[in-house]
């Protein structure tokens, strides 16, 4: 336990130790942009320079905080909801082949929807409440969740297979002593994957028709030609994706403490 | 204490025929071990007699008893040692038993210090080298419930110097257990050094060619390696591999 504690601590240090260097990156061009746009006097509603729209960030925090918890309840409850059915639907794919093969493509079909197509229509069926909203998430948050878990449980060691068929293992020890966790690293890549989905997916179905949300704090800005509040909403949508991201990725230390740290 | 007869066994994949009426036993308590060149289809038989799939003819009888696609009958060792990266040791070791039970962990780990393991119970097997994860592996056969063992060269990959540490290894283990042990391997001196019996195979496709019941006494110590004898038998299945 103290071993693997303070392995944590020196994989945490590392990442403080190389982190630098994107965020030396960022700050660069932030000053770049700042220094720009004040000798090219660019106007606001073209372009705000990043104090401006650090300004206007700090000053109405109060007026739009609202739309921000309500984008991220969004997001986590279309999350939540699109990983559970993107998981479930891995594991029946998985466990019934037959069903595979019928349902697979209607799988990759479900992703040619374009959203930007599907939400208003999702509107009209269902108005303008909670659920076309959750429900244009959990279609984007599904796919990448479901494909990553199909590989992971697809791509199982064939001998430790052969090892746990011959050992005398039924169809469900087989399944939850060795595919499932053998399939956890894929999850989590389709859950960093599906996290960020969350986010754009909560946004764009804000956009179509809601009373709050950063989607409508971005779509009243555009309108009367707030640039710099449509950057501050870019902004929140860059950290909540971050922030997602972060959470999964905590949650992958945690629980997968086994693989083998190489290249380091 | 189980009894293994392998009796006509012919398997063909795609057309191209494997094994060819493969006919032998191995006795209660016997270290049987095949013999035989690399793709002569070794493998393939460990993988019928442990039921993956049927053979084209013939039979296989445990104690008496048909187990032709009969799953969990024996306990196997693939040629990699096949441990769940995800587990520790001790969780490795039990799992074969924990499959048809609930596993007796304190046994466990009374038979990994037996076998040199001790200290290691909550390590991770990539934190092993390739001799201790061989003995893991052999561990979780000795702990399964079968008490009939196969062993797909559990050697191959190890250095010359750990393969006969292992190989001495295996044998005083084996000797306090002595279930029965069905052992592949393509090394003749290893063969020699281990088995009652070698049962060596010619390939394509795979015929039992010859029968050597090995008289040398147990318990058998590293100095039989350099003795005149072993020298002996050496030549004669040399011999018998090369025609
Ligand atoms: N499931 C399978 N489908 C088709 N061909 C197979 C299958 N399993 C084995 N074979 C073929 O059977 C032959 C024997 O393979 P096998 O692995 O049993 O040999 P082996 O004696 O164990 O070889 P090695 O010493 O290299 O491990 C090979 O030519 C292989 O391609
Ligand atoms: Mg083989």
């Amino acid at each position: 336990m103290l071993a693997l504690n303070s392995s944590t601590l020196v994989q945490m240090k590392n990442m403080l130790a190389q982190g630098w260097r994107p965020v030396l990156v960022i700050i660069l061009l932030l000053i770049l942009w700042e220094i720009s746009s004040r000798l090219l006097d660019i106007p606001t509603w073209l372009l705000p320079s990043p104090t401006e729209i650090a300004r206007e960030g700090v000053t109405s925090w109060a007026n739009y905080q609202h739309h921000l918890f309500s984008t991220t309840k969004l997001s986590v409850i279309g999350f939540v909801i699109g990983v559970s059915v993107g998981l479930l639907i891995a594991v029946i794919l998985h466990l019934l082949p037959t069903v595979r093969q019928a349902f697979y493509p209607l799988l990759i079909l479900s992703q040619n929807i374009p959203i930007i197509v599907l939400a208003p229509l999702l509107v009209i069926w269902f108005g303008f409440g909670v659920l076309p909203k959750v429900l244009i998430i959990t279609l984007v948050c599904f796919f990448p969740i479901a494909v990553a878990t199909l590989d992971g449980f697809r791509q199982t060691n064939q001998e430790l297979l052969h090892y746990m068929r011959m050992a005398g293992a039924t169809k469900g020890q087989i399944f939850r002593k060795l595919e499932l966790p053998h399939a956890l690293p894929s999850i989590f890549s389709g859950l960093k994957i599906s996290a960020t989905y969350s986010v754009m997916g909560a946004v764009i179905s804000e956009w179509l028709g809601a009373n709050q949300g950063i989607g409508v704090y971005m779509t009243l800005a555009q309108s009367s030609f707030r640039t710099d509040r449509v950057f501050v909403a870019i902004v929140f949508i860059m950290i909540l994706c971050l922030v997602f991201f972060g959470l999964i990725i905590a949650l992958e230390k945690l629980l997968i403490k086994w693989r083998a740290t190489e290249g380091e | 204490m189980s009894e293994l007869v392998v009796e006509g066994v012919t398997k063909s994949f795609s057309g191209k025929k494997v094994l060819d009426n493969i006919s032998f036993t191995v006795q209660e308590g016997e270290f049987v071990s095949l013999l035989g060149p690399s793709g002569s289809g070794k493998s393939t038989l460990f993988h019928l007699i442990g039921g993956l799939f049927g053979p084209d003819a013939g039979n296989f009888y445990l104690d008496g008893n048909k187990i032709n696609g009969k799953r969990g009958a024996i306990s196997y060792t693939p040629q990699s040692p096949s441990l769940l990266p995800w587990r520790t040791v001790l969780d490795n070791v039990v799992l074969g038993a924990e499959i048809f039970a609930k596993p007796d962990r304190p046994q466990a780990r009374m038979m990994l210090e037996k076998a040199g393991l001790a200290g290691y119970e909550d390590a991770y097997p990539h934190h092993l080298s390739g001799g201790m994860r061989q003995r893991v592996a052999f561990v979780r056969a000795l702990l399964s419930p079968q008490d009939f063992i196969c062993l797909d060269e559990p050697f191959s990959a190890l250095d010359e110097f750990t393969r006969l540490e292992m190989q001495q290894w295996l044998l005083s283990i084996w000797e306090q257990n002595r279930k029965s042990v069905l052992f592949v391997t393509h090394n003749i001196e290893e063969a020699i050094h281990l088995s009652d019996r070698i049962i060596v195979l010619s390939s394509n496709p795979a015929t039992v060619k010859r029968e050597f019941t090995i008289p040398f006494e147990r318990p058998r110590d590293q100095a039989l390696l350099l003795s005149e004898e072993m020298l002996q038998w050496k030549k004669q299945i040399y011999q018998e591999l090369q025609t």
